[in-house]
């Protein structure tokens, strides 16, 4: 029932008072210690009942400026600072920088040590998808998929463990190609990987594809039109759930992804359950890649050569790859020191998170966690 | 390496001198004068197609009149090509937004004025994106030390005496 004196008092305020007032209008913020933002994140949002009429992302709180750490390290020392950004998929962060300094360099990495990466990237999408479809399962109130997903996610960090002796922030590769060599039984593990976790691939799907409550939390949830995604810049997954097939292995190929076959699966709706789908089957490709790569790793050394101090020529390079969450791409002037002269990160998190308004217009509270959930979004690479 | 292609051979047509186009390790870029800039941006998203707006940023060289290099990093879906747009502006001096072309320069836009201080003319929302909005100085700028920090910020805020 409404209080009669209160909407008579209402029509004397001014129109800057009536916003605080009014009960149809709410600021809530949310964050940046918040379990569903996935690191610190604030988020305020601007609601009417329960339905968000505007949101605004507060960010920067893990920033380490690290383009800054870059200009006062050399090439080579600058290496593991990357690992730090994306630090659920630092493979393939290394990757993308390695291969920017090589092509700074005009140097290529030998064949043998372009499979080693190939693997090792492939092995941390899956793991960087494991883990996002574990919390973001998690956020959504299905706790079980967590359990799934970082017991299996725990076989790949053990290949990195024995490969490079980390799990996380491996800092496998090097300017010019691998330090390591693959250690004995190396495709042997893998080979017994890839068929352990197909069946649970499958597992996973079981537990989610098609149960009601997932379903009803993530169709026509947060979705994004093909045409919004590239006027956002929005890559990765995201792009591709909206019915862009396009992606940077395919599109401009590196590593060694020219010579095997795979498909970029895509979805239609552009909504949060099809980019669920989209990430299952990229999940399953990546196993298909892995399993080319593993029968066809040539032997050859798997260092080019390349001098001890690294001294690019005067110039600027761009190199993206395709991260597992989308173009991670470095921008890279040399001014024919030792050290970078600039380099910019161009982070798909950062990027991605810039569609989360767009994604929740109109949507309710409880939606705003799926989407964050489905832009799958590491703070680390956000702030940089 | 200078870069040849229709393309440039338009874009030369269409605008004259202020342009000049360069290729190097199979990369093309175009470096062009700032007056030029809107016109540029405008035609190669509406006419060329490139209609994703990569990257946006910006290098700073100190011991050079107009001190900064701004880049936009563009790409067409269509074309599966990459173009950089770079020009040099002085320090102080603004640039137009492309937020009306691209909504994703928004972010990058503010990350420039962030850590360069460089401003953009009709940006929705230029402020601070990264660091606290009260916090003085821009730490991409090659006079900002590596470890320097806005020590009045963090006394205030942090109630410590220094964040090092």
């Amino acid at each position: 029932m409404k209080d009669p004196t209160i909407s008579a008092s209402r029509l004397d305020l001014d129109e800057s008072q009536k916003t605080f007032l009014d009960a149809n209008e709410l600021i809530l913020n949310m964050g940046p210690q918040h379990p569903a933002t996935h690191g610190v994140l604030r988020v305020i949002l601007r609601l009417d009942g329960e339905k968000v009429m505007g949101l605004e992302c507060v960010i920067g709180y893990l920033h380490r400026g690290v383009e800054k750490i870059a200009e006062n390290r050399t090439y080579a020392m600058f290496n593991p600072y990357v690992d730090r950004m994306d630090y659920v998929s630092a493979v393939s962060n290394g990757l993308g920088y390695c291969e920017a300094v090589e092509k700074l360099l005009n140097v290529e990495a030998p064949a043998r040590a372009r499979y080693i990466r190939t693997i090792l990237t492939e092995l941390n999408r899956l793991a960087s998808h494991q883990l996002w479809l574990g919390t973001h399962a998690l956020d959504i109130g299905a706790m079980t998929p967590l359990f799934y997903t970082f017991r299996d996610r725990e076989e790949i960090l053990k290949i990195f463990e024995k490969y490079c002796g980390a799990r996380l922030t491996t800092h496998a590769f090097r300017i010019g190609g691998c330090l390591y060599e693959t250690y004995d039984g190396f495709d042997k593990d893998v080979r017994k990987f890839l068929k352990f976790v197909a069946p649970k691939i499958d597992e996973y799907e079981e537990l989610l594809t098609t149960n009601r409550i997932w379903v009803e939390r993530t169709k026509n949830v947060g979705t994004i039109s093909a045409k919004d995604c590239m006027a956002y810049g929005v890559t990765g997954p995201v792009l591709r759930a909206s019915g862009v097939k396009w992606d940077l292995r395919k599109a401009q190929p590196y590593a060694a992804y020219s010579e095997f076959d795979f498909e970029i699966p895509t979805g239609q709706n552009g909504d949060t359950y099809d980019r669920y789908l989209v990430r299952m089957a990229e999940m399953r490709q990546s196993l298909r890649i892995i399993q080319q790569a593993v029968d066809g790793i040539p032997e050859g050394p798997i260092m080019a050569k390349i001098s001890k101090v690294l001294k690019p020529p005067v110039g600027e390079i761009y190199h993206s790859i395709e991260a597992p969450k989308g173009e991670l791409g470095y921008f890279i002037v040399s001014d024919g020191s030792t050290q970078p002269y600039r380099v910019r990160v161009r982070p798909p998190s950062f990027v991605n998170l810039q569609a989360l308004e767009l994604m929740c217009k109109g949507q309710l509270v409880a939606d705003v966690i799926a989407v964050i959930g489905t832009l799958d979004i590491v703070l680390g690479e956000v702030d940089r | 390496m200078p870069w040849d292609s229709p393309l440039v051979a338009k874009l030369k047509r269409q605008f004259g001198s202020g342009l000049e186009a360069l290729t190097y390790l199979g990369q093309n870029c175009l470096q062009v004068d700032r007056s030029l800039i809107p016109n540029i941006l405008q035609l190669l998203r509406d006419e060329e197609q490139f209609d994703y707006c990569v990257d946006i940023t910006a290098v700073h060289y100190p011991n050079r009149e107009r001190q900064f290099d701004m880049v936009w990093i563009l790409y067409s879906f269509l074309k599966n090509e990459r173009v950089r747009v770079r020009t040099q502006i002085a320090d102080g001096a603004s640039i137009p937004s492309a937020v009306p072309l691209w909504p994703a320069a928004n972010w990058l836009e503010r990350e420039v004025f962030d850590m360069f201080g460089i401003q953009f003319e009709g940006h929705p929302d230029m402020k601070r994106i990264l660091l606290p909005d009260g916090w003085k100085g821009h730490p991409l700028r090659k006079e900002y030390g590596i470890i320097q920090q806005d020590q009045e910020w963090v006394q205030i805020n942090l109630g410590i005496e220094s964040g090092q």
